[in-house]
């Protein structure tokens, strides 16, 4: 069993008791323990179930690779799925719950999956559910999105909050182990603005723990001393439990900093999202060390050698009582002497090396130690926890010579250099033949932004596996690194760590050498995904070569932990099959992140209210008095319609016009975009910009204007003001003012950039309020200030003045065809400018619209609206605006494009109005059938609805669109497709269906 | 005539920082080439500060004067002194081709005031805080909107655009919550 | 994420900050040009694998719009410089040729 050591751990404080539960079932822990060693320590091996046999599944490891032990964590608005019991701190008051088994953890009926795992094969997806095709729907798909993924989505609303914030460093040093830490300490010495990050609540990584001695120190004691020295420089931050995700170009780094997962609810945010922006990184990421592939290499009590010594000394957890210890290397041999110190039970070391040899070794035979050499696993025994161990000779088929009883089982088939980080970015890989492993190739780096290397691994992330070369190689990387960067080194001396000497690895992937498949196919490569050594040899037999193909073939390396412990033991067995060099069939693609970052961290602020930028106009608090429905325009939200109690809002709609064109309607216009165009050249340069002329338009005037893209497709109308000699402004449409303002900017920056104009966006600076209906003047006059007869401010023409005491400018434009006043008034004003026309507008009828009004009443008047007439693939002479496109001048941005000879088609579609023959509202997004079908087979058609609406003033559907010739088409009747089927007939008329002549905006 | 109204109206919030809406506050944007003879005459008229040099901003008193970009300068001052300010600079400016433009209703401005304030605006802006120089003028994004600031006496002036002041004032809001602290 | 330092104000601006313009020193053609020519301006720009001149507009900054010489494959930035010129100037395009001895050139 495995149980908690009456002595030592070196992260744990034994006076804080903790409580946390497993499945209900309450358990103690300590303060610095991580979930897996308290869970280990109340005798919880058993923490889940794999993902496609249901196998029970034990605890592995202590560190991010952890592939099995993922739990749930909290519940209802705190829970969080596929948590690493290895990786979570406890605390008081944790509640875990394990995931993917049912009904119990102890007993799975999923299980069954294991008896039929030979009809579960590698690519099983693929070879089954191809045909028939109907089961995919009915059968196949239901019992995969059921048994798919492991822990559940949460239903609840996040409770907590998270941040992101940005930083800037000149070096950043990933992991806080001796390596970065010397690396940090070169750096910051030199000067250099220093980050250092650590995955982990605490620092040193596993020279500690393996017993390291440094500078005539114990590991401990240096790492204690340094981090001190750390701290005390201001040059240097440092941040604990923060793992960088990702390594992105231009030394852009993402790191989830795990603020509160051990202090929930304490009101800080649980995660935040570093956005560090790095001069150099330097990784000191250590290595992770291989499990071995033996039959029953997954039954629970199988664990990686180093992690079972992390387990006795950090947290005084003993894994099992009676531990055989299985290797290819040195490295494992310290776990054997841990365990062995700390009066633990050693039954065997099973090297599957013939003649190992150097000081583990020797101390372990000193120890008393039984070393089984030239060995091999022939099968692990047991099914929730391991009874015993079969070993055989490494070099044989797997007759068994010896069956050792035990309890756990240590494997260690060397270690691989954590070389994520360096891969992001596209740093290259070499093959190490001494250790076994992939590690940085010095000279394929990932490069910066100057061509340079950004990335420096140190220590053994750069293959530099023992402590004193470890120390050696980061000093060495730092001092290249902030060399690089411009500082000056401070003349660093690498510590001295004690030699160990170790004999050499055996690059042993499988034990036995021969095994045959009966064993292959009880040997787990992922255990996650379920992908066992016979898989992987499968793949190979079908034809996979490509290391990335087998990876998705597999699902080898696909699961949460990406990988971390089943690449490289696939690689090898894959290169193996395929009777190549490891080297040569190359690694699967390293991507972000390093660990799984939860959505909230990405997410950060944005959430809630502040999700997006919503832009609010000036009486934007009125509208949410008075009931406004509210629409997304761009970013700015628009009152809809502004529905009475016990209205709809299309009631509320066609009360609205009706109110509108009979009386006074007032809408808040004030995102309509507005720019000054000001200069010598600024007529020129809008005779440019529009398709009309606006250098002649007299001062005090206004004209309607369209400005198209350089294909000659129209892009934004509105009304242009001449307000002096040389200002022009610029009315836009609601979500184009920004646009528009980079449009002109750029033709001013990149082209004409010797024209004197200058521009500025001042849509923000006013609100306006568009005063529409027969009683707009009197409203007006009312308030009194400034002449708006007919006389003194003409249809198109504008003036500057008071109305009621506030500043303003009037337009006289109109949208809807009623008598229509435009004003302008600072924004400022805006909300006691609105209340002034409502409160003035009383007894006139005024009532304030919305803008689906504003949409139906300009339909009604067949004016255009840029969005729904147009959609970037249409010129304004589709719509029949010739009238607003000069053909005088020589050039303006579009008249190239418009010349191109299928814009000159008679077949274009273009813009006429539809009324349908029983009244009804075509639906949006119609298109009106042809005779026929096309290449493809599908109904060919002639044209499409752009705007459709009920008309409360005609009381019956009214419809623009675009037909085929249409203008040549009028009183013909054409049939729109809708899209619950059917058709609909509409006769085609005039774009105009109300007030032809303007008499009504006229007076 | 009412008074002008700021965009939220003064809004406050606490946090381990202090956020506040302030203004109105007056604000021109001028356009102008720097070679142009009499622009710095024209900024010493309105705000009576110096031309600024390349990101700074010179401030003296309640007014101030920014660079925004080689050919626009942002204008700081009482909101009641704009009137006066832009007739100031047309006369100084006379025939030259420049824009001078009343912004003020444009903007919302807040003040980010206590000891970490610039952690707060470290959560929104990708902004180097060690190497902001003093009296640099920082055009920025704030999250998803446009934004500028500058460090002013124990705090920084924070200017975006007038219609996402809610936005803004409520990312800095967040910011700030106690326990946030970023160091 | 790109760090590109903009030429106008010296803000080294993250791509957030920027945005994108597409290939630089374009000479437009208007009307009177041959379809051939209207084509070549308005469709077939360069899309190389290695040096690229493109426009970037320091959008949350200064506004203005600038150009920068960078490598598409490494996304190793050799220079940004104003929008206002013709051609990349000289001491940039010694700096590629530096850089990339086997580059064709601007043209």
């Amino acid at each position: 069993m495995s149980t908690r050591l009456s002595k030592g751990g070196r992260l744990i404080d034994r006076s804080a008791a903790m409580e946390f539960s497993f499945n209900g079932k309450r358990m103690k822990g300590y303060r610095g323990d991580s979930l897996g060693a308290a869970l280990l320590a109340n005798d919880q091996m058993l923490v889940g179930r794999s993902f496609k046999y249901h196998r029970p599944r034990g605890i592995v490891a202590a560190g991010p690779e952890e592939p099995n032990a993922l739990v749930n964590l909290g519940s209802g608005g705190r829970l969080e799925p596929n948590q690493r019991v290895t990786m979570t701190e406890l605390f008081d008051g944790l509640e875990a719950t394990s995931q993917n088994h049912w009904p119990s953890l102890e007993f799975d009926v999923g299980v069954a999956n294991n008896y039929v795992s030979r009809f579960l094969p590698a690519g099983f997806y693929y070879k089954t559910f191809i045909h028939p095709r109907p089961f995919w729907k009915h059968v196949f798909e239901p019992i995969i999105r059921q048994s798919a993924g492991l822990g559940k989505a949460p239903k609840d609303r996040d409770a907590d909050r998270y941040e992101q914030a940005y930083a800037f460093c000149d070096l950043l040093v990933v992991g806080g182990g001796i390596a970065g830490l010397q690396a940090a300490l070169v750096a910051g010495k030199a000067g250099a603005r220093v980050i250092l990050l650590e995955q982990n609540a605490h620092w040193g990584g596993r020279a500690p723990v393996d017993g390291d001695v440094i500078d005539g120190k114990p590991a401990g004691e240096w790492v204690d001393q340094a981090v001190a020295a750390l701290s005390a420089m201001d040059n240097v931050s440092l941040r604990a439990r923060c793992t960088a995700a990702g390594v992105y170009d231009h030394g852009y780094v993402l790191a989830d900093e795990k603020v509160a997962d051990h202090t929930p609810g304490d009101g800080r945010p649980k995660h935040r999202l570093w956005r560090i922006r790095a001069g150099k990184i330097l990784t000191a990421t250590g290595a992770i060390e291989r499990p071995i592939s033996f039959a029953g290499n997954d039954i629970p009590g199988v664990m990686l050698a180093a992690s079972v010594r992390d387990y006795v000394v950090n947290w005084a957890v003993s894994p099992g009582d009676r531990t055989v210890v299985v290797t290819n290397n040195d490295d494992g041999y310290r776990t054997a002497i841990t365990l062995k110190e700390a009066g633990l039970a050693v039954p065997a070391i099973i090297d599957a090396r013939a003649n190992p040899s150097g000081d583990l070794v020797a101390k372990a035979r000193a120890l008393g130690l039984r070393i089984e050499a030239g060995r091999g696993v022939a099968k692990v025994k047991g099914g929730k926890r391991v009874t015993s161990v079969a070993i055989c000779l490494q070099a044989g088929e797997g007759a068994v010579i010896d069956e050792i009883a035990c309890d756990a089982v240590a494997m260690s088939g060397g270690w691989s250099p954590v070389v994520h980080l360096w891969s992001h970015c596209g740093g290259k890989l070499t093959w190490d033949t001494v250790n076994a492993c992939f590690r940085p190739d010095p000279q394929r780096p990932p490069l910066n932004h100057d061509g340079g290397a950004l990335v420096y691994a140190a220590g053994s992330a750069n293959g530099a596996m023992k402590a004193a070369e470890a120390l050696v190689d980061a000093t060495a990387q730092a001092e290249a690194a902030v060399a690089a960067l411009g500082f000056k080194s401070a003349g660093a001396k690498a510590p001295v760590a004690e030699a160990v000497a170790e004999g050499p690895m055996e690059a042993v992937w499988i034990m036995p050498q021969g095994a045959p498949v009966t064993l292959k196919s009880k040997m787990w490569l992922d255990y996650q995904n379920d992908v066992k050594v016979s898989d992987v040899q499968l793949a190979a037999r079908e034809g996979y070569e490509s290391v990335e193909h087998t990876k998705r073939y597999t699902t080898l390396g696909m699961a949460t932990d990406q990988g971390k412990l089943s690449n490289i033991n696939g690689l090898a067995v894959l290169a193996n099959a395929l009777n190549e060099d490891i080297p040569q069939v190359g690694t699967t693609t390293f991507r972000p992140p390093y660990t799984p970052v939860t959505l909230g961290a990405l997410a950060g602020e944005s959430r809630g209210e502040i999700f997006q930028p919503l832009r609010r106009t000036p009486m934007h608090e009125w509208h949410e008095r008075n009931g406004a429905y509210f629409e997304p325009v761009g970013l700015w939200r628009r009152p809809y319609c502004f529905p009475r109690t016990g209205e709809t809002h299309a009631q509320a709609v066609i009360r609205e016009v009706n109110n509108t064109r009979e009386k006074l309607g007032l809408l808040d216009a004030s995102t309509l975009g507005k720019i000054i165009v000001k200069g010598p050249d600024a007529g020129k340069f809008l005779d440019m910009l529009y398709t009309g002329v606006m250098s002649t338009l007299p001062v005090g005037k206004c004209r309607y204007g369209l400005m198209c893209n350089e294909q000659g497709f129209l892009s934004d109308d509105g009304v242009v003001a001449r307000i002096d000699e040389d200002t022009w402004l610029c009315h836009t449409t609601s979500g184009g003012a920004d646009r528009i303002h980079g449009w002109m900017e750029d033709w001013l920056q990149c082209e004409w950039w010797d024209w004197k104009v200058y521009t500025a966006n001042v849509t923000e600076q006013y609100a306006q309020v568009a005063v529409v209906g027969p009683n707009a003047r009197k409203v007006l006059e009312k308030l009194g200030g400034m002449d708006v007869s007919k006389e003194a401010l003409p249809f198109m023409g504008w003036a500057d003045g008071t109305l009621g005491g506030f500043p303003c400018r009037v337009y006289r434009i109109s949208f809807s065809g009623e008598l229509s006043y435009e004003i302008a008034v600072p924004a400022s004003h805006g909300a006691a400018f609105w209340e002034a026309l409502h409160k003035a507008g009383a007894e006139f009828g005024a009532m304030p619209y919305g803008t689906e009004a504003l949409h139906v009443m300009r339909a009604e008047k067949g004016f255009i609206m840029i969005g729904d007439e147009t959609d970037g693939t249409v010129i304004p002479q589709d719509l029949n605006l010739d009238w607003a496109i000069s053909k005088k001048k020589a050039d303006f941005l579009g008249k190239r494009g418009q010349q191109r000879n299928f814009l000159a088609s008679p077949d274009r579609w273009k813009l006429v109005g539809f009324e349908t023959l029983d009244g009804s509202v075509i639906p949006d997004g119609s298109y009106i059938v042809a005779p026929g079908v096309n290449a493809n087979g599908q109904g060919n058609t002639q044209g499409r609805v752009t705007s459709t609406y009920y008309s409360p003033t005609l009381k019956r559907g009214i419809a623009m669109g675009l037909l085929k010739r249409g203008p040549e088409r009028m009183g013909e009747v054409v049939e729109f497709n809708t899209i619950t089927g059917g058709n609909v007939k509409a006769r085609v008329v005039d774009q105009v269906f109300f007030d032809k002549d303007g008499e009504k905006q006229n007076v | 005539m009412s008074e002008p109204v700021s965009a939220l109206k003064g809004a406050t919030a606490q946090g381990f920082a202090t956020i506040r809406e302030i203004g109105p506050v007056g604000m021109i944007t001028l356009r102008a080439k720097p070679d142009v003879k009499a622009l710095a005459k024209a900024i010493k008229a309105a705000v009576g500060t110096e031309v600024p040099a390349l990101r700074r901003i010179v401030t003296g008193g309640d007014r101030a004067c920014g660079w925004m970009s080689p050919d626009e300068y942002l204008l700081v001052m009482p909101y009641a002194a704009v009137a006066g300010a832009l007739e100031a600079i047309a006369k100084a400016m006379g025939g030259e081709h420049h824009l001078a433009v009343d912004v003020s209703d444009a903007r919302a401005v807040f003040r980010v005031e206590g000891a970490k304030a610039e952690q707060v605006l470290a959560k929104l802006s990708p902004v180097d805080f060690a190497t902001l120089e003093p009296g640099e003028l920082r055009r920025t994004r704030a999250a998803q909107v446009a934004a500028a600031f500058w460090k002013d006496g124990d705090g920084f002036t924070v200017v975006c655009f007038r219609s996402v002041g809610r936005y803004v004032f409520d990312l800095l809001a967040t910011g700030a919550k106690p326990g946030s602290e970023l160091a | 994420m790109l760090l590109i330092e903009c030429p106008y104000c010296g803000v080294k601006a993250e791509e957030t900050e920027l945005s994108p313009g597409y290939e630089a020193h374009l000479k437009r053609f208007g009307p009177g040009s041959t379809d051939e020519e209207f084509e070549a301006y308005m469709f077939a720009r360069k899309n190389p694998k290695g040096v690229h001149f493109e426009r970037w507009r320091h959008a949350y900054g200064c506004g203005k719009w600038f150009l920068a010489a960078r490598c598409t494959a490494t996304l190793e930035v050799f220079g940004t410089y104003p929008a206002q010129v013709g051609e990349p100037p000289a001491d940039i395009i010694e700096k590629i040729k530096a850089r990339r001895p086997d580059w064709k050139g601007y043209k």
